[in-house]
């Protein structure tokens, strides 16, 4: 990365852009009492990440994300509620008293202000190997062959090779057993 | 940016935590795990632009793993629907002893 590009005052302010479309569209899902709404709500805020992953360097994750959630996942989700008609605005949607509410909030402050303050980045340099950095910046200053995915691609196959592989077998597992649950018992007696 | 990355991450996970304690409908709790899993890979992108790409490797991990668990816990509730004929967890009480 460049720190010119990093500093840019149009780079700030599509990041920044993105970041509150991304925010706004999060509350606007998590308060819809319509499933659907908030499904496409949803889908707008994986659509904000994704141009977030873009200015952040991480062009073949934006491409995922488009792709599998919210081309894959979140159409499966849309599939389920209108199978299962959940579409419209159900009365139990927010059956929790005024009670529950203080205390979802208050738990979500409470877990807000210690993510913040692990984010604080005096305790990130703590938390990680000063040689990872140093490692990184030097991988970044050797230019690696396959463009945008080859720096991706490079460790996914030779480092987390055995982890991509069990992936494959997590694939297989999850396969059968939606069909296991999602099929109808036909030899009941 | 980093800061910012990281900050808009932790607000998008206080979103899905406070939507999981507060709702009822299974699917609307899926789908705040799902945002949850989303800040996490924000995270993840954020932290790999300074120490490397080994975190956008963690990325596509993730996302496998959640293409996984949206497959099978919606066979889940697609079954459960099928007996009690509600998504609503307040009435899928058999557990409950």
């Amino acid at each position: 990365m460049q720190p010119n590009q990093f500093h840019s005052l149009a780079y700030s302010f599509g990041f920044y852009f993105f970041g509150l479309i991304a925010l706004a569209s999060a509350v606007a899902f998590v308060t819809r009492k319509n499933t659907v709404a908030a499904a496409m709500w949803l889908v707008n805020v994986m659509f904000a990440l994704a141009a977030l992953y873009v200015m952040l360097d991480a062009q073949f994750i934006a491409t995922m994300q488009v792709l599998v959630y919210t081309g894959a996942i979140m159409v499966v989700f849309l599939f389920v509620i209108m199978l299962l008609n959940l579409g419209h605005p159900s009365e139990l949607a927010d059956a929790r008293g005024k009670w529950g509410y203080v205390l979802a909030l208050f738990v979500g402050l409470a877990l807000l202000a210690e993510v913040m303050a692990l984010n604080r980045s005096s305790t990130i340099d703590k938390m990680i190997p000063p040689d990872l950095a140093a490692k990184a910046a030097a991988a970044a200053a050797t230019p690696v062959a396959g463009g945008i995915i080859g720096p991706v691609a490079a460790p996914l196959f030779k480092e987390y090779l055995l982890a991509f592989e069990l992936t494959s077998v997590l694939l297989l597992a999850a396969i059968v057993g939606s069909v296991v649950l999602g099929k109808r018992r036909t030899d009941a007696r | 940016m980093l800061v910012e990355a990281l900050a808009l991450s932790a607000l998008l996970f206080t979103i899905g935590v406070i939507g999981v304690l507060t709702r009822r409908n299974a699917i609307m709790i899926f789908m705040c795990v799902e945002l949850m899993l989303n800040a996490v890979n924000l995270s993840f992108v954020a932290l790999s632009k300074l120490y490397g790409a080994a975190g956008q490797v963690f990325v596509v991990f993730t996302m496998t793993v959640a293409a996984a668990e949206a497959a099978v816990g919606l066979a889940i509730i697609i079954a459960i629907f099928r007996h009690q004929r509600t998504v609503n967890l307040q009435n899928i009480n058999l557990l409950k002893g």
